[in-house]
C-alpha cells in the first residue's frame, strides 16, 4: 500500500520550487487539484446567487427592505464555503482522517443541541440553531458529512491495513450503528428529507465499501418492507399520503404541497427554450412559488433561463458527480473511495430529489439544491465535501 | 491485482463504483428529459397558465343603450344609483381581513354586519348565497340603494373605509312612459351564465362575467347592439393580488340606442283597451258554457300598413319589467313563471296561437280565385251544406241565397266556403288524392305567410299551423300508436274518434277541408301573422316582415343605422281581386258583421275595413278575433275565451282608431287630438352630444283622449249579450249584426268522414 507515501509528497515537494514552475509542475498542488469540480461548484454558486437575488429582490417581507440582502449573504456563504474547502485541502486527508471521531462527536452534539430549547423551528422542521447576526445553523447538513467520514473510517480501517479484502459483518454493523444514531435524532426533528438523504448515503457507502451483497439487499428489502408496513397499517393519515402523492397529482392537495408543485411546474414550463430572461419571470416576480430562494430555486432558472439554463445547472452538477466518481475509482485507499462515493450518493440524490420535485416527478421535501439554493449550512457542507474530494484526489498517485 | 495495481482494490468495489456512476448519470438524464418535456413539449400550455396567473382584469361595465319609442321617449333606459362596493384585495391586506371596516360600513348603511360579510365572500361549492360570483378583483357591490347621505359619509371619511367605494352606477330601468308598460316587447335582462361565457369566448363580442344579457323581447333581439363593450383594465399582479405591473386599459364603450316604431301613447291606449275589453268580457255571460267568459289572455297589434312597423303591441296578462332589475326575487319569479301565473312573460301577439275563425276567410276567398272560380259567382249561401250524412250548417241556419264572394265575406257566409272547399277537395281526388293535387286552399294559406314565422324582430316567434296533407300525415305518424291503442269501434265518443283517427287520420278528409275553409279545425295563427296579412291587403299585397326596431343610433349619435322595412312575400292575388276583397272588407265595417262597432265612423275620410272572427276551441269558450285596417294601419286583436269578434274586441279596436286619428264618438275628426293620424316617419332628433330629444309625455294618454273611453254597454246594447245576435241594436243592417256569436255543436250522425270531430266550424 502506497497511500501514505503519496500524501507526504504533497508537502514535501512544495518548498523546493518557486514561481510558475512550481504551480505547473507535474505533481504540483495546482495540477493535482480537480479543476472541473472547482469550476463547476463556483459556477453553480454564482448562478445560484443570481437566482436567489431574482427570487428575493421583491420579497420585502423576507429581505428587510434590502433587495441585495440575499445576494450578499449568498456570496458570503459561498466565500465561507470556499474557505472551508481550502482548509480541508490544507489539512490534507490524513489529518482529517484522524479528526473523524472528533468531527462526528461534534456534529452529533450539535443535533442534540437542536432538540434542546436552543433549537428553533423553521417550516415545520425543528432543525435549526439560531446564531447571532441573523445567521442560523442546520447541523443535519454536517451530519451528512460526518456519517460518510465515520462509516468510511470504520469500514476502511482493516481493509486499508491490508488485513481483509472486504469489511466483515461486525464492522458493517458498527458502521450502521454509527449512522443510525444521528439519523434517529434527525428523524425526531422531524427532518425526513435529510433522513432520506442519509439513507441513500449509507447505501452508497456500503456499496463502495465492498460490503457483502447480503447487506445491500438486506437493507433495501428492510426499507421496502418498512414502507409497505407503514402503508398497510394505515399509520399515516390520508392527508399525509395525499401530500406525498401530490407530486404526481397536485389536485390531491391543491392548497398545500399541490399548490407548490403546480406553481413550480407552471414557472418551469412557461420558461420554454431560453426562458423569459433573468429577472424577467412573471411567476418569480409575482412570487407565486413559495420557498423559491431555497428549495424551489430551480424554478427561477427554469422560468427565467429556460431549458438552456436548467440544463446548464444539471450539466454542472453532472460534471461534479462525474469527476467525483472518477476520484472514487482512481484513489488508492478504500477510505478515499468510500468518502467520494458517499459524497456522490449525497449530491446525486439531493440534486435529483430537489430538481425532481420542482419538475413534479418526486414528492416535495425540504432539501436544498447543492451550491444553488440559499442557505448557509448547506453551502458550507457542500463546499466542505468539495474540499474532501480535492484532498482525496491530491493524495492519489500521479500515474492514475 | 494486475488490472489495477495502483489501487490494490478488489474488482467487486470497482464494479460497484461503475454501477453508482451509471445510476447517477441515469438520474441526471431523467431530470434532463423531464425538463425537456415540461419546457419544450408542453411549454406553450404552461406559458398560458402562467399568464392567467399573473394578469387580472378589472372590468368597467358599459352603459347599456336605451330603447326609445318612435318619438324618442325612453321605454328602457338606465338610472343612476349609488352603489357601495368593497375591494376584496384591499380588505384582505388588512390584519382582520377587513372585518372591522365591513362592520363599520354595515353601521353606516343600516345593514346587518353579517350580511355584509357574506356579500363579499367568494362563492364556491360549499358557500351558499349570498356570496360573490364574479372575479375577486372586481369591486363587490354591497348595496345599490345607498342614499346620497350614506355615500357622502363613506367618501368623506375615505381613510375610515379603506377599500370601500361609493359611486354612482347605471342600472336598467323601465320607466313606463305614460303608463305604457310594453313589458313583453321590451323583454328583460339577467346575468350571463357560465355556459354563455364559454360559448361566446372566441366570438367578436365575448361576454364578461359582470354582463347582463337580454333574455327576451327587444333586450334579447338587439342585445349585441345595446350591450356595448365593457372596459377592461389588465393588471399584472403577484400571488397576493398586489399590482406589480402596468396595466393596459380598453375604455368602456357604451351601447347603442335603439329607436323603435312603438308610440308609447298608442301603446298605452292599446294596453288599456285590451285590458278593459277583457274585463268587460268577463262580465258577459256565455250561453254555451253557462258561465261568464274567462278572457284569460289577449293581444293586440297596431301595425303600420305600408311598412310592417309595429306601432303598439300589447299582451295580457302582463307584468312589471322592473321586477327583473337588480336580480329577480324568488317570489316574483314564481309569480311570472309558475303554473298558476298564466305566463305573463309570453308575448301573446307573437307567441300565442289559436284558430282564427272567420278573419281567416280572406284566404279561402283568394284561394277560390286562384283555383279559377269567379269573384262574382253567384254562390249559394244556403242554410246548411251536407257531405255524406253530415250536415254543416250556416250560422243560425241563415240563408242568403245566391251571393258573390264579396258578399260572402261581408255576411261571413260559411256555406259558400264549405261548398268551394269541398268542390276543390273533390277535384284534388277526394279520398283518393291525386299525385300532384292543387290544394289551392292550403297553398294560398302558405302564400299568405301562414304556418311560418313572419320574421318579426322579437325572439321565439311561433309559426301557427296550416293543417295541410303533409301536416296531417306527420301528425298521424306521431300519434297513431296512441290513437290505435285507445280507440274502440263501439266505445265512447272520444274512443270512436280515436278509432277513426287511427284508421284514416293520415288522410285529408272532406270534413277537414270544410272546417279548414272557415279557419277552424286544426288551423292556428298568431295575431302578428294576421296583422301582417291585413296590412298586406291594405298596402296592395306586400307581406312585410313586422319590425319593432326602427333604427340603431350609435352612442355618440353620429351613426344612425335604419332598419328598413323588408318584405317576405306578395299576396298571390291580382290587383283586381285585392280591390274586390278590399271593398268587401269595407262592407264588413259599414254594413256587415262589424258595422255595429263602427257606427258614426267618418268612413269617407278614413275608410275602415274589418273582419270579425269567433273561433271555437274544443273544451273552451270561443276566441274573439277582430282584424281591421285603414290605409295607414292594421289592427288585429284577439281575446282567448273572450266571446265574439266584434262583441269582445270591437269597442277596444274602435277606441284605438279613435285615438290614432282623433275621431270622437260622433265621427268628428280633431286632428290636433290625433295621436298619430299618419305613421311617424322621421326619427327622433339627436343632439350633438349623442343624446336623443324626447317630447314630453302626459301621465296617462288614456285620460287625454277625444272621447272618454266609451262604455261598450252604453253605445252598443248588443254587447249585453253578445251570444245573442238577434238583439238588434242601433247599428245599420241589424240583420247582419253580430253574427259571430252563433255556435254550432253538431252531433255526429253516422260514422263517416267528419275529420277528427274534436273541433267544429264556427263563424
Amino acid at each position: 500500500m502506497t497511500g501514505g507515501v503519496n500524501s507526504f509528497q504533497v508537502s514535501g515537494y512544495g518548498p523546493e520550487r518557486a514561481g510558475w514552475t512550481r504551480v505547473f509542475a507535474r505533481d504540483s498542488l495546482a495540477r493535482r487539484l480537480d479543476w472541473p469540480i472547482l469550476f463547476s461548484a463556483l459556477a453553480l454558486s454564482l448562478l445560484g446567487s443570481l437566482l436567489v437575488y431574482s427570487a428575493t429582490r421583491n420579497r420585502t417581507e423576507l429581505n428587510q427592505g434590502d433587495p441585495y440582502y440575499f445576494l450578499v449573504r449568498h456570496w458570503l456563504n459561498t466565500g465561507i464555503g470556499v474557505a472551508l474547502m481550502i482548509a480541508a485541502v490544507w489539512l490534507g486527508q490524513r489529518a482529517l482522517r484522524t479528526a473523524v471521531p472528533l468531527l462526528y462527536g461534534a456534529s452529533v452534539f450539535l443535533i442534540l443541541l437542536v432538540l434542546t430549547p436552543l433549537g428553533s423551528t423553521i417550516n415545520g422542521a425543528h432543525s435549526w440553531i439560531k446564531l447571532p447576526g441573523g445567521f442560523s445553523l442546520q447541523p443535519s447538513e454536517f451530519v451528512k458529512i460526518t456519517i460518510i467520514l465515520g462509516m468510511a473510517m470504520l469500514l476502511a480501517a482493516r481493509v486499508d491495513a491490508g488485513d481483509k479484502p472486504y469489511p466483515d459483518h461486525r464492522t458493517v454493523l458498527q458502521a450502521l450503528g454509527l449512522a443510525v444514531v444521528p439519523m434517529l435524532i434527525v428523524m425526531l426533528m422531524p427532518d425526513l428529507g435529510s433522513v432520506m438523504v442519509m439513507v441513500i448515503i449509507v447505501l452508497g457507502v456500503l456499496l463502495a465499501s465492498g460490503a457483502s451483497n447480503r447487506w445491500i439487499f438486506g437493507l433495501l428489502g428492510a426499507g421496502a418492507a418498512g414502507a409497505i408496513t407503514v402503508w398497510q397499517l394505515g399509520i399515516l393519515d390520508e392527508y399525509q399520503i395525499n401530500r406525498f402523492a401530490a407530486f404526481a397529482n397536485p389536485e390531491l392537495d391543491p392548497a398545500g404541497v399541490g399548490y407548490n408543485t403546480n406553481q413550480a411546474r407552471i414557472a418551469i414550463g412557461s420558461g420554454g427554450l431560453t426562458g423569459s430572461g433573468l429577472f424577467q419571470g412573471s411567476q418569480t416576480t409575482g412570487q407565486f412559488v413559495p420557498e423559491q430562494q431555497t428549495d424551489f430555486v430551480f424554478t427561477v432558472a427554469g422560468e427565467e433561463l429556460g431549458f438552456v439554463g436548467g440544463a446548464l445547472i444539471i450539466g454542472l452538477l453532472g460534471i461534479i458527480l462525474w469527476r467525483a466518481c472518477r476520484i472514487a475509482r482512481d484513489t488508492t485507499d478504500l477510505y478515499g473511495t468510500i468518502v467520494a462515493a458517499g459524497i456522490v450518493a449525497w449530491f446525486a440524490f439531493q440534486s435529483f430529489e430537489n430538481i425532481g420535485m420542482t419538475l413534479g416527478i418526486m414528492p416535495v421535501t425540504g432539501l436544498p439544491l447543492p451550491f444553488v439554493s440559499y442557505g448557509g449550512s448547506s453551502m458550507f457542507a457542500v463546499w466542505l465535501a468539495v474540499g474532501l474530494l480535492q484532498s482525496i484526489r491530491i493524495q492519489r498517485p500521479m500515474s492514475a | 491485482m494486475t488490472n489495477i495495481p495502483e489501487t490494490g482494490r478488489s474488482p467487486r468495489v470497482q464494479i460497484r463504483l461503475v454501477v453508482i456512476q451509471v445510476l447517477v448519470l441515469s438520474l441526471l438524464g431523467t431530470l434532463g428529459g423531464r425538463l425537456w418535456y415540461l419546457q419544450i413539449r408542453e411549454g406553450d400550455q404552461y406559458a398560458k397558465e402562467a399568464s392567467g396567473n399573473h394578469v387580472q382584469q378589472v372590468v368597467q361595465p358599459a352603459v347599456r343603450g336605451s330603447i326609445l319609442d318612435a318619438r324618442g321617449v325612453p321605454l328602457a333606459d338606465n338610472e343612476t344609483r349609488l352603489v357601495v362596493s368593497a375591494s376584496r384585495t384591499d380588505l384582505l391586506k388588512m390584519k382582520d381581513d377587513g372585518k372591522a371596516v365591513l362592520t363599520k360600513l354595515a353601521g353606516v348603511l343600516g345593514m346587518d354586519a353579517e350580511e355584509v360579510q357574506q356579500k363579499v365572500r367568494l362563492c364556491d361549492a360549499e358557500t351558499p348565497q349570498p356570496c360573490w360570483n364574479g372575479s375577486p378583483y372586481q369591486p363587490i357591490p354591497i348595496t345599490d340603494e345607498a342614499t346620497a347621505k350614506q355615500a357622502l359619509q363613506i367618501r368623506e371619511r375615505a381613510e375610515d373605509f379603506p377599500g370601500i367605494t361609493a359611486e354612482p352606477q347605471a342600472l336598467r330601468r323601465y320607466p313606463s312612459p305614460g303608463k305604457a308598460n310594453t313589458a313583453q316587447v321590451l323583454g328583460y335582462l339577467s346575468p350571463v351564465t357560465d355556459e354563455e361565457i364559454t360559448k361566446a369566448q372566441d366570438t367578436s363580442s365575448p361576454y364578461l362575467r359582470s354582463d347582463m344579457v337580454g333574455r327576451s323581447g327587444l333586450e334579447r333581439q338587439y342585445d349585441k347592439q345595446l350591450r356595448g363593450k365593457a372596459g377592461v383594465t389588465r393588471y399584472e399582479v403577484d400571488n397576493l393580488g398586489r399590482v406589480i405591473g402596468e396595466a393596459e386599459a380598453d375604455p368602456a364603450q357604451p351601447g347603442a340606442n335603439l329607436v323603435t316604431s312603438i308610440d308609447s301613447r298608442v301603446q298605452r291606449i292599446a294596453e288599456y283597451e285590451l285590458n278593459e275589453a277583457m274585463k268587460e268580457a268577463r262580465k258577459q255571460h256565455d250561453r254555451n258554457t253557462n258561465r261568464n267568459y274567462e278572457a284569460d289572455s289577449g293581444a293586440v297589434v297596431v301595425m303600420e300598413a305600408k311598412t310592417g312597423r309595429v306601432v303598439a303591441m300589447a299582451s295580457n296578462p302582463t307584468y312589471d319589467p322592473n321586477a327583473w332589475v337588480g336580480g329577480i326575487s324568488a317570489k316574483d319569479y314564481a309569480n311570472l313563471t309558475g303554473k298558476k301565473s298564466n305566463y305573463p312573460l309570453l308575448n301573446r301577439a307573437t307567441q300565442g296561437q289559436s284558430a282564427p275563425g272567420s278573419i281567416f276567410k280572406v284566404i279561402p276567398t283568394a284561394a277560390a280565385i286562384q283555383a279559377g272560380y269567379s269573384f262574382e259567382g253567384p254562390y249559394n249561401c244556403s242554410s246548411s251544406y251536407s257531405i255524406g250524412g253530415q250536415v254543416f250548417k250556416n250560422f243560425e241556419s241563415q240563408n242568403h241565397g245566391p251571393i258573390s264572394l264579396g258578399r260572402a265575406l261581408e255576411v261571413s257566409c260559411d256555406t259558400v266556403f264549405y261548398a268551394l272547399a269541398h268542390e276543390e277537395w273533390k277535384r284534388d281526388g277526394g279520398n283518393k288524392p291525386k299525385k300532384n293535387a292543387n290544394d289551392w286552399f292550403y297553398k294560398t294559406a302558405h302564400q299568405f305567410g301562414l304556418g311560418e314565422e313572419t320574421g318579426i324582430d322579437l325572439p321565439n316567434e311561433v309559426t301557427g299551423r296550416v293543417p295541410d296533407r303533409q301536416w296531417k300525415l306527420d301528425y298521424w305518424t306521431a300519434n297513431k300508436d296512441a290513437w290505435c291503442k285507445y280507440g274502440k269501434k263501439d266505445g265512447t265518443y272520444a274512443e270512436k274518434i280515436a278509432y277513426e283517427n287511427c284508421l284514416e287520420g293520415n288522410r285529408l278528409r272532406a270534413g277537414d277541408s270544410v272546417n279548414y275553409s272557415i279557419g277552424q279545425g286544426d288551423t292556428l295563427v298568431t295575431p302578428i301573422q294576421m296583422a301582417t296579412i291585413y296590412a298586406a291587403i291594405s298596402n296592395g299585397g306586400t307581406l312585410y316582415d313586422p319590425t319593432v326596431g326602427k333604427a340603431v343610433i350609435s352612442p355618440d349619435g353620429k351613426t344612425v343605422t335604419e332598419i328598413e322595412p323588408k318584405a317576405h312575400g306578395k299576396l298571390p292575388t291580382s290587383k283586381k281581386t285585392l280591390a274586390q276583397i278590399d271593398e268587401a272588407l269595407e262592407g264588413v265595417a259599414t254594413r256587415g258583421t262589424a258595422a255595429w262597432r263602427f257606427g258614426g265612423w267618418p268612413q269617407d275620410e278614413i275608410p275602415m275595413h274589418a273582419k270579425t272572427g269567433t273561433a271555437e276551441v274544443y273544451g273552451k269558450q270561443t276566441t274573439s278575433w277582430f282584424a281591421t285596417y285603414t290605409k295607414d294601419y292594421s289592427i288585429v286583436m284577439t281575446i282567448s275565451q273572450g266571446g265574439t269578434g266584434s262583441g269582445a274586441s270591437g269597442p277596444a279596436v274602435r277606441n284605438i282608431y279613435n285615438a290614432l286619428y282623433g275621431v270622437s264618438e260622433d265621427g268628428e275628426i280633431d286632428k290636433k287630438k290625433a295621436l298619430l293620424s299618419t305613421p311617424q316617419k322621421s326619427l327622433p332628433k339627436v343632439r350633438t352630444d349623442g343624446t336623443i330629444k324626447s317630447p314630453k309625455i302626459s301621465k296617462d294618454p288614456v285620460k287625454d283622449r277625444v272621447t272618454p273611453s266609451p262604455d261598450a254597454q252604453a253605445t252598443t246594447p248588443q254587447g249585453d249579450d253578445p251570444a245573442d245576435p238577434q238583439q238588434a241594436g242601433t247599428v245599420p243592417s241589424p240583420e247582419m249584426g253580430n253574427r259571430q256569436t252563433r255556435r254550432r255543436h253538431r252531433r255526429r250522425r253516422g260514422g263517416t268522414g267528419t275529420g277528427k270531430g274534436l273541433r267544429r266550424a264556427a263563424a
